[in-house]
């Protein structure tokens, strides 16, 4: 399978609009500097001007593909993607390094876990999270050809379920169709999210997997068509519960005046335990059985806000 | 410079300073920041840059103090990029002409008014220039106290790095940031010291002065591979001698009858030795 920086590197090779940039974090394009030459750029510990910069790049015909850890991405540098890269409309792109739980063992200061709610709020900004590195590199031309500004949750783990090549920006992947519950998911917890709806399966429950893909533009129709067709609507993410996907589906429900009960599987007003990653996920709750459980006690008429842990 | 080119320079100054103080009207502007750069500008546009829009070999400017925009679009309209009927839209609705530049008005670049932020853009510009081997000068102007930006220093580290020697820093040396004098507030000097030690190349000049101007810029790049600061001293509305290096006259919202009296002592000044009517 190709590779997130190989394929890159094959773009920008063909590309010369294509400059990959980082604020010294290679983990994602470790063989890009020596391929690209001159076209790759090392601002060094310094996301303002990286971002800055990468406006500057735009402005001159270029797609600058930076990369940054994703929380001094979008934290250090919010207001320099906001106002050049936002309001200017410009085409780069932004890639997050370690987001959500994938900051493992860093602790709070890494835990990118408001990436999502922070990036959405800007007007032009475009929001891309990979489950695996697969869809990773399925959206990623398209994601470098869009027109405007995107945010990348870069994501390198291996494919739980082959995706079928038909990806679209703004369109959700129905992975399993089914008519009790809609597990709504992106990212690194796909995989939890496939095992969870195999134990819910077992318990008799059909369930519907639903992988975001894109949560900006987000699939309002298929989350419309989930609400219409099952009964509880089951939101799993790595991020605290505002402003990401939690906030996206029950918007989304309330201006199309749909009405279903939803369940949020998120990061509730707390840092997450710094531990490597299967720890995390046992200790935080949620790996597919721990969400599996949570599902079904609120699809036996528990409480339909829980706490995450 | 020949005497024809600096008599025009200083008149053209004139007419961007009477732009200033007519949008400096009903609803106000940022009268003394725009006056201490009207000479940069008028210069940068009118003598030393080639900045015509939509050229792929033009010159670039950035205004990083946007709030000096009158400045900006006082200079633009005299060069006859923006049409000066669209002045008198200043605040208005109808039209993009407001407290910090836009990038929709014909001539700016890029659009500004958050400090610390086109020193990086600019160098972004600056190496893209470099690396398609094309030798567009870029210079951006920035506030002295917007130095107080963590962001430029920055910028500075990286424009040296990358050895940006297309990329003109000129600093408003008018020694006031909003409410205080620089000095007072965060002190910068030695600022020559300071950017050279970041690995810039940096001349102090009067920013007021057009034949010290020209003698400085056209020995850009000072040094090989060394981007360039010029650190301008200037006043704090330059031009009226009752508003010179006032704190209080950072944004100003003058009635008609106030900007008539001080269009008066522009214009008097220029001609001559003159009171200043005092406000």
């Amino acid at each position: 399978m190709t590779t997130y920086q190989e394929l890159l590197k094959d773009i920008a090779l063909t590309d010369e609009r294509i400059i990959v940039m980082t604020a010294e974090n290679l983990a994602s394009i470790r063989g890009i500097p020596d391929a690209l030459g001159s076209r790759f750029i090392d601002t060094g510990i310094a996301e303002q001007s990286l971002v800055g910069m990468a406006a500057g790049l735009a402005l001159r015909g270029r797609i600058p593909v930076i990369h940054a850890l994703s929380t001094f991405l979008t934290m250090r540098a919010f207001e320099f993607i906001r106002t050049d890269v936002g309001i200017g409309n410009l085409p780069v792109k932004l890639c997050g390094g370690v987001p959500g739980f994938l900051s493992e063992a860093n602790g709070p200061t890494h835990q990118a876990l408001e990436d999502i709610a922070l990036m959405r709020i800007i007007p032009s900004m475009n929001i891309f999270c990979p489950s695996d590195e697969q869809e990773l590199t399925l959206g990623l031309r398209q994601v470098l050809e869009h027109s405007g500004p995107f945010y990348i949750r870069l994501n390198h783990a291996k494919t739980v379920i082959e995706h079928a090549p038909d990806f679209k920006i703004g369109k959700a992947e129905v992975v399993f169709d089914g008519d009790d519950i809609t597990i709504l998911v992106y990212g690194m917890l796909f995989a939890e999210a496939v095992k969870a709806r195999a134990l819910l399966q077992a318990e008799g429950k059909n369930v519907r997997l639903l992988n975001m893909r894109t949560v900006k533009p987000v699939d309002e129709e298929a989350i419309i068509a989930a609400a219409r067709r099952t009964s509880l609507l089951v939101t799993l993410e790595d991020h605290f519960i505002t402003g990401g996907l939690y906030s996206i589906v029950c918007e989304t429900l309330i201006r199309r005046d749909v009405n279903c009960k939803v369940l949020p599987i998120a990061l509730e007003n707390r840092w997450f335990k710094p531990a490597l990653l299967p720890q995390v996920l046992e200790y935080e709750g949620f790996t597919g059985e721990k969400i599996a459980e949570k599902i079904l006690k609120i699809y036996h008429g528990g409480p339909q806000y829980v706490k995450s842990r | 410079m020949k005497k024809e080119q600096l008599y025009h320079l200083k008149q053209m100054a004139l007419k961007v300073r009477e732009h200033c103080i007519r949008m400096s009207r009903s609803g106000g502007a940022f009268t003394g920041s725009a006056l201490s750069c009207v000479d940069l500008m008028v210069y940068l546009y009118g003598q030393f840059l080639s900045c015509g829009p939509g050229d792929p070999s033009r010159d670039y400017c950035f205004l990083s103090k946007g709030h000096a925009v009158p400045a900006l679009y006082g200079t633009l309209a005299e060069m006859g990029v923006l049409p000066k009927e669209r002045l008198s839209a200043h605040l208005s609705a109808g039209d993009d002409i407001y407290w910090h530049p836009n990038k929709n008005i014909p001539g700016v670049e890029f659009h500004s008014g958050s400090l610390g932020h086109l020193l990086p853009v600019a160098a972004g510009v600056a190496l893209d220039c470099k690396l398609r081997g094309q030798d567009n000068r870029v210079a951006v102007i920035l506030g002295d106290g917007e130095l107080n930006e963590g962001s430029n220093w920055e910028a500075c580290l990286l424009a040296s790095a990358y050895k940006l020697d297309n990329l003109i820093i000129i600093i408003d040396r008018n020694r006031f940031q909003a409410n205080k004098k620089t000095e007072e507030l965060v002190r910068l000097e030695p600022l020559e010291a300071k950017f050279t030690s970041f690995g810039l190349a940096a001349e102090t000049i009067n920013g007021h002065d057009f034949e010290q101007m020209d003698e400085l810029f056209f020995r850009i790049p000072f040094e090989h591979h060394c981007p360039n600061v010029v650190i301008a001293e200037t006043v704090r509305g330059k031009g009226i001698p009752s508003i010179e290096s006032r704190a209080d006259r950072w944004f100003c919202n003058f009635s008609d009858y106030e900007a008539e009296l001080l269009l008066k002592e522009l214009y008097d000044t220029a001609a001559g030795p003159a009171a200043g009517v005092a406000l």
